[in-house]
């Protein structure tokens, strides 16, 4: 038997979609295991979190009032008390960017191992067999990790279901002393990255450019393709960090989340990051050479084809 | 002041790749220097330039094969690179982060560097996690996913924007030393210059062992085993266009239209 800890997300006064994911990941290894899910809460309003996060299937709920937002002192601190209090062999937390920013810390101090990004978890009597996907979404690994000591796991957005139903979880207000030593960084504030001229989020239609553009001055191509079909241009990541189009035009996980009527990925490998941005789109349209990429894999619509002969022809259509 | 830049080389798999076993078929694998790595080692090099530090020294942990990558650092500007790697190493078929902590950890311990820049990750494994596990194991403070940074030598402060989802930064300052995981975007780095390349051939480039760094074996041991590389199974219900390109263009406009576009 094993206890299953879950440390829930949340920014700017709301649980983050995935806090109610990785209650249905956890409870799931806890049935696997026949131990307890608990759910730690850090900072925030954590008495309306606690109530919001006792869903079915949740044991107990431990919260941490150290403060109103994500701090990875605080929550890396949270997390070793927690562990070492309520002995859970299975630590879980979003890989959210903020995951990321304490939980392999925590791992380190608990010289735990640690599996990033799972996108799928089992137990195998006292193996833990993780599935993570590698080169950009191209290659699948199992891997497995024994959980004798304890293990520490950060989940993908989007891959298990939300937890729903009432719970009747206890909650539990926690204190730990934070070492003086571990303040080493200061939260000063957010900032909400400049609109600009065009909000893509509003476009009915968008002609979406990635890498395999290859260079600034084919971008004309594109421009041209969104004008013969009265759309609007945005980009996948590397166009924006190359400078060739501004930052509000970037689609995914850092840039907008849009849902238009149609996106057209064009030489867009269809990244996790990215698709966190357009997978609600109503009509996906993938122009790719390589069939195998993972945007084939949303896409409703394919050609499995070079972009500089397939954009020039479809752009003649609509001449 | 002294940085130290963790680089790795990345590896793409090819549009049509074979699985060998556990590893990817070599003939199917293209490798790099990082894409994140690059924009960690050019936020390096632009610290020296503006005088903010004195030495920029990278460290890789990889076989004799990835000395073209770290030739390449030093051709855009490191001053010195180390190479870690070890014939124990080489019998694993993965590092996972608590092993690559452990080996990055004793090379921080012997360079004492007030900052440690890695990339936010790899493009292979892509863990996301390597600088703020080892920050931890060396009791650095540190920053994840940063995406503009100003350092302040005279108060030994890195004061960075962390990039959070959703357009939203969060601005944060973290006291020296520091490690700090870089995001791409944050500058535009540079290709390596005639001059750089053959001046990089004069740069050094230490190999360091397992018992150069004071390591057991049984230390670095990856506690993440690999049973499995495949092929993910095609979730994809895409209804392909075939043809030339001017006919899969012509299908796909006739789509578009029907969708009301371009009308
Ligand atoms: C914390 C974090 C946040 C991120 N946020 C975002 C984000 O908000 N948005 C985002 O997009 N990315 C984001 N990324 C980056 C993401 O991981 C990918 O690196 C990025 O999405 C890849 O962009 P791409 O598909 O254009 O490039 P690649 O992955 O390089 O793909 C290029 C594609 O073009 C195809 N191609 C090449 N030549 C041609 C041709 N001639 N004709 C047709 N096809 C061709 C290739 O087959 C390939 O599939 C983030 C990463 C991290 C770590
Ligand atoms: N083999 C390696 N050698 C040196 N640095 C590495 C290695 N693997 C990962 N890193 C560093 O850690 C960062 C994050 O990698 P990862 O945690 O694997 O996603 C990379 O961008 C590198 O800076």
């Amino acid at each position: 038997m094993s206890d299953v800890l879950a440390v829930v997300d949340h920014r700017q006064g709301a649980l983050r979609d995935v806090s109610f994911e990785l209650l249905s990941a956890g409870r799931d290894l806890a049935d696997a295991t026949g131990g307890d899910l608990f759910v730690a809460v850090v900072n925030g309003p954590t008495a309306a979190f606690a109530d919001e996060v006792d869903r079915e299937g949740v044991d107990a709920i431990y919260t941490v009032d150290a403060g109103e937002e994500f701090d990875h002192d605080v929550y890396a601190g949270a997390a070793v008390h927690l562990v070492e209090t309520l002995e859970p062999r299975i630590l879980l937390a979003p890989n959210s960017v903020n995951g990321i920013d304490y939980l392999p810390a925590v791992a380190t101090r608990l010289d735990w191992p640690l599996v990033t990004d799972a996108v799928g978890l089992e137990l195998e009597g006292e193996t833990l067999v993780a599935t993570r996907e590698h080169y950009g979404g191209k290659v699948e690994a199992t891997l497995e990790v024994a959980l004798d000591g304890g293990v520490a796991v950060t989940i993908r957005a989007g891959e298990w279901p939300a937890a729903t139903g009432e719970g009747a979880a206890s909650v539990e207000d926690v204190a730990f002393d934070l070492e003086e030593s571990a303040n080493r960084s200061r939260v000063l504030g957010f900032e909400a990255v400049a609109g600009g001229d065009v909000d893509i989020a509003e476009a009915d239609v968008l002609v979406s450019v990635g890498r395999g553009i290859e260079d600034e001055e084919n971008l004309e191509l594109i421009e041209e393709l969104a004008e013969a079909l009265g759309a609007t241009v945005s980009a996948s990541r590397p166009v924006v960090d190359a400078g060739w189009l501004p930052k509000n035009r970037q689609v995914g996980q850092s840039g907008k989340v849009v849902t238009p009527d149609v996106y057209i990925a064009i030489g867009i490998s269809g990244a996790v990051q990215h698709v966190a941005g357009m997978k609600g789109a109503k009509t996906i349209v993938a122009i790719n050479t390589d069939p195998n990429a993972p945007i084939m894999d949303i896409a409703d619509y394919a050609i499995h084809d070079d972009l500089f002969d397939v954009v020039p022809a479809l752009i003649e259509q609509f001449e | 002041m002294n940085v130290l830049v963790t680089v790795t080389e990345g590896a793409t798999v090819d549009d049509e790749f074979r699985i060998d076993g556990l590893a990817i078929d070599d003939g199917s694998l293209t490798t790099d220097l990082n894409e994140w790595d690059e924009y960690a080692l050019e936020t390096a090099v632009r610290l020296a330039e503006a005088d903010l530090v004195d030495e920029v020294v990278t460290v890789t942990i990889g076989p004799e094969d990835c000395e073209g990558t770290i030739r390449q650092v030093l051709a855009k500007g490191a001053d010195r690179a180390i190479r870690v790697w070890d014939d124990a190493l080489e019998r694993s078929e993965m590092l996972d982060v608590g092993a690559k902590t452990a080996l990055l950890a004793a090379v921080v311990e012997t360079e004492e560097p007030d900052l440690v820049l890695t990339g936010v990750q790899s493009a292979d494994e892509g863990f996301m996690a390597t600088g703020v596990s080892l920050a931890a194991a060396v009791d650095y403070g540190w920053a994840a996913v940063v995406n503009a940074l100003e350092v302040d030598p005279d108060e030994r402060i890195a004061r960075v924007r962390r990039e959070l989802e959703g357009g939203v930064e969060e601005r944060t300052e973290v006291d020296l030393p520091a490690v700090l995981t870089i995001q791409t975007g944050i500058n535009e780095p540079r290709y390596a210059s005639l001059r750089g390349i053959r001046m990089a051939q004069r740069k050094e480039l230490a190999v360091r062992s397992l018992a150069d760094l004071g390591l057991e074996a049984s230390a670095v041991e990856s506690r993440l085993r690999l049973r499995e590389l495949a092929e993910p199974e095609s979730e994809s219900e895409a209804r392909v266009l075939e043809g030339s390109s001017e006919e899969a263009a012509a299908e796909l406009a006739t789509v578009l239209r029907e969708q009301g576009v371009g009308r």
